[in-house]
């Protein structure tokens, strides 16, 4: 069993914000190509031409269907959300729902009491003090998988080819690296990301810009009820403007002049117009 | 390494370069960190104008392209029969030898002969001038498979386009309109905009039969049935007209709205705009004490009608165009009620949409406070916006009524004000430009054999077509010919099987680059494949003689060439991302941009740029040799990109000119120019001066600053076409006006389809209703985000996010099919059927069934095992798409396309669902209808 440090100030953990995130897989991409060749690699690869292609990936996107859950908030969010009024079909005479399609991208929560950690016999999993992040050292593990079967988020990758685990890292090897220009000492991920729904900060820090999302939006841990208390927060889609919340019901639009009587072009016929 | 001993300094790189993106069309700025001579990563550069330092999955996947075990690394002569893959490997010396010889024989014999096609090449530039120094018209790029009816109705139309001719205003626009966007063009740009468009609260309308990537973020779906676009649209510019919600100050100012058009029926002139004796566009003005007279329609403090039937010189009568366009959508077929059904989108969707759009626009309406001066020399103090911005793609372009149906998407942003005002839709510099542009495809050949033009430009009136005496086309893929007349950027979908045909002619060589003709990018592909093996049942020769194919990768095609030159990456070669041909620029700042080699080839390849070039000066091309008869870019591509002048002082690249590279434009070369252009990340930018950010068509400032760098001939406005008096003349030559007419056969439907306003029509198929019932589906394809528009999509990274596709449909429509989430189905069109495997997918429209394409592969190509899923069950549906109309016996052939563009109706494909007898037992298969692969 490892034990974890006493409780960090410095909590570093990423916002992700759902109401922005496309589903590109530009995260993930950038991510395993950050690692791939980077202080935590190689990612390996099997089958990379043939009929079973997969491969270690620190951050994955998954895409839900979130038939007819509220027209605001969707999927994860629900826990958040006002109450749900169904957004009827704009397709005529339908009773067809209008279906949410959330991407979710997952990756390491850096819990701040991680089982995944506690569970390792080697002390390979741990969690570093000065920052909060969870890492493997892979010197230590003996790819017994314990801490993929403790981890409740799937964040965990287990290399076969390697025969140690591998799992999100924060970028430690970038975030601190004074080879590299300040602005590029980020995560891979939140660099990449094309919509810019990533944010890298500590959350440990109620002033951090990170925090003050989390408190403007509404972040939400994910599945906090295991009580591993992560560090990651999702931000929630924001209300979306749709027919649920037009404002007024859409009226013909009212004629000034009768057309029966007269040609609609007459409304234009006095008109005076400036070039 | 040991954590104890945890290096979190470890440098990353040895050295970084940059360079441009080549794994789509957005041409993003990448910065390539290489590390004992490989390349350790690739991001995003922070300080470029395209992407600001984001990149996406391909960008970041490009170093698996470029490591693709793919990669040819030698030049290839066919040993076997055509299609089976033999080849021996060849030098460079014979493979160029071989190539020059063909290609010499057809320029001393008719230069015609040689069809050079590029796919998603970005080097048009120098392609297209190559093929003008070559002679032949038979040159073009994918743009007639891929987007030609945005591209053409938006340069007829206002002098610009969406995507890479403008953009919404991301920081200003408070709605946006998404239309049939697919999840791209251009990628990071959109991305990074509509971020911004969330945080700031504006709203997102996706108006798409998938709700996918950016529809899923949008506040509104509104699940369209494909093809009805063009009618929704109709039906919010009859609200709009209806509830008198339009910006008239803006028609009169911006467009051609009040200009009058001579109504004559029967007449040669019946149609066209009014004009006086000096040819000036005339309107009817409304002047104190005078009543209504007639003016210039340029004049300015003038206070113009818009609706009104009035008096010519000749006494001939003329109304306003707006008041024919009025008159149009005014009409119940354009009503909500009437498109509705049509359309998939109830009545009061509908009104709603309309009436936000107007709220947006004008009770939304923004100031800047920034000053300006108009063409005219009024000094203005303050910019009025509509912040009301649209953008459309795919969903609207492969369509045969695409090019009316963004026509339509056009007028209704000018009803509202809405192009290039604060908020709204901007133009990119250098457009926009007179619409359409003055240059004209070029028709025939100078005494060096050269054509008078570039092969590629915009068609005015019937004598710029490529037709014959008899009216008949003259290049290979009909383009500029009756059946599309403004085909604008080629036909590349027909030109194998036109060739093979011989209709209208046949050829000696097909000459490909990057152009993956013989899968993907042709319809009824398994016909394509046979048609390039076909031979001649008397001389027993293939039908297309030779062919010539440049490709980094094992692609599907290469197993068709007879030669095969083998390309490099896009890290190890020069390019040049041209003013002259798609530039980079964002409505703020003009741009353009330039590859490097950032690592050297470890194979026998070659940049196709300088092979184009070696050949050229090979075969003496015009341009290519010195007086005394040497090479005069015996270093390439790199040398030409510097040196090479297309008019005095205009070349490849804007940037750094001049001999001490301080000049912008204009200027003669600067031997130093790449060095500057690397030393600023690969890429040159001229930011638009504040005054001129806005209103760029009637604005002196921006024109001023426009034609300094020779954007733009003159500062006279650009006056929008609202009504396209160029498609009148094509009309009235079909009613049988002038000296140029169509042959009879296509008189009606030029007489149709070249409506000066725009129009909504269904699909083209002639049998109508009856096909209807027997293929009730529309049948759509996309990309996803991470493969789309990358031209080795065959990536040891992205095939493990989607290595096979699946054919998704709303599961109501399964359910009335008989089909269970993950059955195998039969999918059926006249042309053929295919098995695939149906997915329920919620966020479909009911009437819509759509898969994403081209991650389906042809067994033997892209390294990939026999097994792999890309081949065992993943697939196209181009194999069910008819690249002709049906045809009765007496009438010609005519592409299954835009009528007026020739752009390709992929999108219009119907199919019907047949359920297999074993649904559960794998794999992808492909069966002709009969004998119909070959036409």
């Amino acid at each position: 069993m490892t034990s974890l440090p006493a409780a960090a100030t410095r909590k570093l953990g990423l916002v992700i914000d759902l109401d922005t995130c496309v589903g590109c897989h530009a995260c993930a991409v950038a991510c395993k190509e950050w690692n791939d060749g980077g202080s935590f690699g190689p990612l390996p690869d099997k089958d990379t031409h043939g009929p079973e292609p997969e491969g270690v990936w620190f951050n994955r996107v998954h895409s839900y269907e979130a038939t007819g859950m509220g027209s605001g908030e969707w999927g994860m969010a629900t826990a958040k959300s006002e109450a749900k009024s169904s957004c009827t079909s704009p397709i005529p005479d339908s009773q067809f729902l209008i279906p949410g399609t959330i991407h979710f991208p997952r990756s390491c929560l850096h819990c701040e009491t991680p089982a995944c950690v506690t569970v390792c016999p080697t002390g390979a999993s741990y969690k570093r003090a000065e920052d909060g992040i969870v890492l493997v050292d892979e010197d230590k593990c003996i790819g017994c998988q314990l801490c993929a079967w403790a981890c409740p988020y799937g964040a965990r990758e287990f290399s076969a080819q390697r025969g140690v685990m591998q799992k999100c890292t924060l970028c430690v090897d970038r975030i601190y690296n004074e080879t590299l220009d300040e602005a590029d000492r980020q995560p891979a991920c939140v660099l990449a990301c094309p919509t810019r729904a990533r944010h890298f900060g500590d959350l440990g820090d109620a002033q951090s810009d990170v925090s003050k999302l989390v408190a403007e939006r509404g972040g939400y841990a994910l599945m906090p009820e295991f009580g591993y208390q992560p560090v990651n927060r999702y931000l929630p889609p924001r209300p979306r403007r749709d027919a649920s919340r037009a404002n007024s019901h859409p009226q013909p639009a009212a004629e000034a002049i009768d057309t029966t009587q007269m040609s609609p072009l007459l409304r234009w016929v006095d008109r005076v117009l400036s070039r | 390494m040991p954590h104890a001993a945890l290096d979190l300094n470890t440098p990353t790189a040895d050295e970084v370069k940059t360079t441009t993106c080549y794994m789509c069309a957005c041409r993003c700025g990448i910065r390539v960190h290489l590390k004992d001579g490989r390349v350790r990563y690739i991001d995003g550069n922070p300080k470029h104008p395209v992407n600001r330092g984001v990149i996406c999955a391909k960008g970041s996947a490009g170093i698996k392209q470029h490591y693709s075990p793919a990669r040819l690394s030698k030049p290839l002569l066919r040993t076997g029969e055509r299609g089976a893959g033999e080849f021996r490997e060849i030098e460079w010396d014979e493979a160029l030898a071989l190539a020059a010889q063909w290609l010499g024989d057809i320029r001393r014999r008719n230069p015609d002969e040689l069809a050079f096609f590029t796919g998603r090449d970005q080097s048009q530039a120098l392609t297209a001038w190559w093929a003008q120094q070559f002679g032949t018209i038979n040159y073009a790029a994918h743009g007639g498979f891929c987007s030609v009816n945005m591209a053409a109705a938006g340069m007829y139309t206002f002098g610009g386009s969406f995507w890479e001719f403008g953009e919404p205003d991301w920081e200003l626009t408070k709605y946006l309109m998404l239309w049939g966007v697919a999840e791209d063009h251009d990628s990071n740009p959109i991305k990074l905009g509509l971020g911004k468009l969330k945080a700031r609260g504006a709203k997102i309308v996706a108006i798409n039969p998938v709700r996918t990537g950016y529809g899923a973020i949008a506040d509104e779906w509104v699940p369209i049935n494909p093809g009805s676009d063009g009618l929704l649209a109709g039906a919010f510019i009859h609200e709009l007209l209806r509830s008198d919600r339009i910006d008239l100050d803006y028609l009169v100012r911006y467009t051609n709205a009040h200009h009058l058009v001579i109504r004559d029926a029967g007449a040669a002139d019946d149609g066209l705009i009014a004009r006086d004796a000096e040819g000036h566009a005339l309107c009817a003005s409304r002047v104190e004490g005078e009543g209504i007279v007639l003016a210039r329609a340029n004049a300015i403090d003038i206070s113009p009608l818009v609706v009104g039937e009035c008096t010519l010189a000749d006494g001939r009568k003329a109304v306003p165009s707006f008041q024919l366009l009025a008159e149009r959508f005014l009409a119940d077929e354009y009503a909500p009620e009437s498109v509705s059904a049509r359309c998939g989108v109830d009545v009061a969707t509908i009104r709603r949409l309309a009436r936000e759009l107007a709220e947006t626009a004008f009770d939304q309406a923004i100031s800047l406070d920034q000053a300006w001066t108009d063409v005219h020399g009024r000094e203005h103090s303050s910019m009025c916006g509509r912040p009301v911005a649209m953008h459309a793609m795919r969903g609207i372009s492969a369509h045969a009524n695409g090019f009316h149906t963004c026509r339509t998407l056009h007028i209704l942003q000018m009803l509202l004000g809405a192009i290039d005002t604060p908020g709204s839709f901007r133009y990119q510099p250098p457009y926009p430009k007179s619409a359409p542009p003055p240059n004209r495809p070029g028709k025939s050949r100078k005494d060096n054999g050269s054509l008078d033009a570039g092969p590629l430009g915009y068609v005015q009136s019937p004598e710029d077509l490529l037709v014959d005496a008899d009216g008949q086309p003259r290049r290979l893929d009909k383009a500029y010919s009756w059946q599309h007349p403004l085909a604008a950027h080629g036909i590349m979908q027909s030109v194998i099987r036109n060739a093979w045909a011989g209709d209208p002619c046949r050829i000696d060589t097909l000459f490909m680059f990057m152009a993956n003709m013989g899968w993907n990018s042709s319809m009824n592909t398994m016909g394509t494949r046979q048609m390039l093996c076909d031979r001649d049942a008397d001389s027993g020769e293939y039908r297309i003689p030779h062919i010539i194919y440049s490709d980094a990768y094992l692609s599907e095609t290469v197993a068709f060439a007879d030669l095969v030159l083998p390309d490099t990456t896009y890290l190890e070669r020069h390019d040049c991302i041209s003013m002259l041909d798609r530039p980079i620029s964002d409505a703020d700042c003009a741009a353009d941009a330039i590859r490097q080699p950032v690592v050297e080839a470890d194979r026998d390849v070659r940049p196709f740029q300088d092979v184009l070039i070696d050949l050229g000066t090979r075969i003496g091309l015009p341009g290519l040799l010195k007086d005394d008869g040497t090479a005069k870019y015996p270093r390439g591509f790199a040398q030409y990109m510097v040196e090479h002048e297309r008019a005095p002082g205009v070349g490849m690249l804007a940037g750094w000119r001049g001999a001490d590279g301080s000049k912008s434009g204009f200027g003669e070369p600067n031997p130093d120019q790449l060095e500057r252009y690397i030393e600023h990340g690969c890429v040159w930018e001229a930011r638009v001066p504040d005054a001129g950010r806005y209103y760029k068509m009637a604005n002196r400032d921006y024109l001023t600053w426009a034609k300094s760098l020779g954007f733009v001939g003159s500062t006279e406005a650009i006056v929008m076409q609202f009504y396209c008096e160029a498609l009148q003349r094509f009309r009235l030559a079909a009613l049988g006006h002038g000296a140029q007419q169509p042959p009879e056969s296509e008189r009606e439907r030029v007489a149709r389809y070249f409506d000066p306003l725009p129009f909504w029509y269904g699909d083209l198929d002639s049998s109508g209703s009856a096909r209807e019932a027997d293929y009730p589906l529309s049948a759509i394809t996309q990309r996803p985000m991470f493969m789309y528009h990358s031209w080795g999509s065959q990536n040891v990274w992205l095939r493990q996010i989607a290595a096979r596709n699946y054919l998704y449909l709303n599961p109501q429509t399964a359910e009335t099919n008989g089909v269970g989430d993950g059955d195998w189905i039969w999918l059926v069109s006249p042309l053929a059927r295919i098995r695939v495997q149906a997915r329920f997918h919620s966020a479909t429209a009911p009437g819509t069934v759509w898969t994403w394409n081209a991650i389906g592969k042809r067994k033997g190509a892209w390294k990939l095992a026999a097994n792999a899923p890309e081949n065992r069950d993943g697939f196209l549906l181009n194999h069910l798409i008819n690249e002709l109309l049906p045809q009765d016996r007496n009438s010609p052939s005519c592409a299954n396309a835009d009528p007026l563009t020739g752009q390709a109706a992929w999108f219009d494909l119907r199919v019907r669902i047949e359920r297999d007898r074993t649904p559960q037992v794998d794999g992808h298969r492909i069966e002709m209808n009969g004998t119909r692969a070959m036409p």
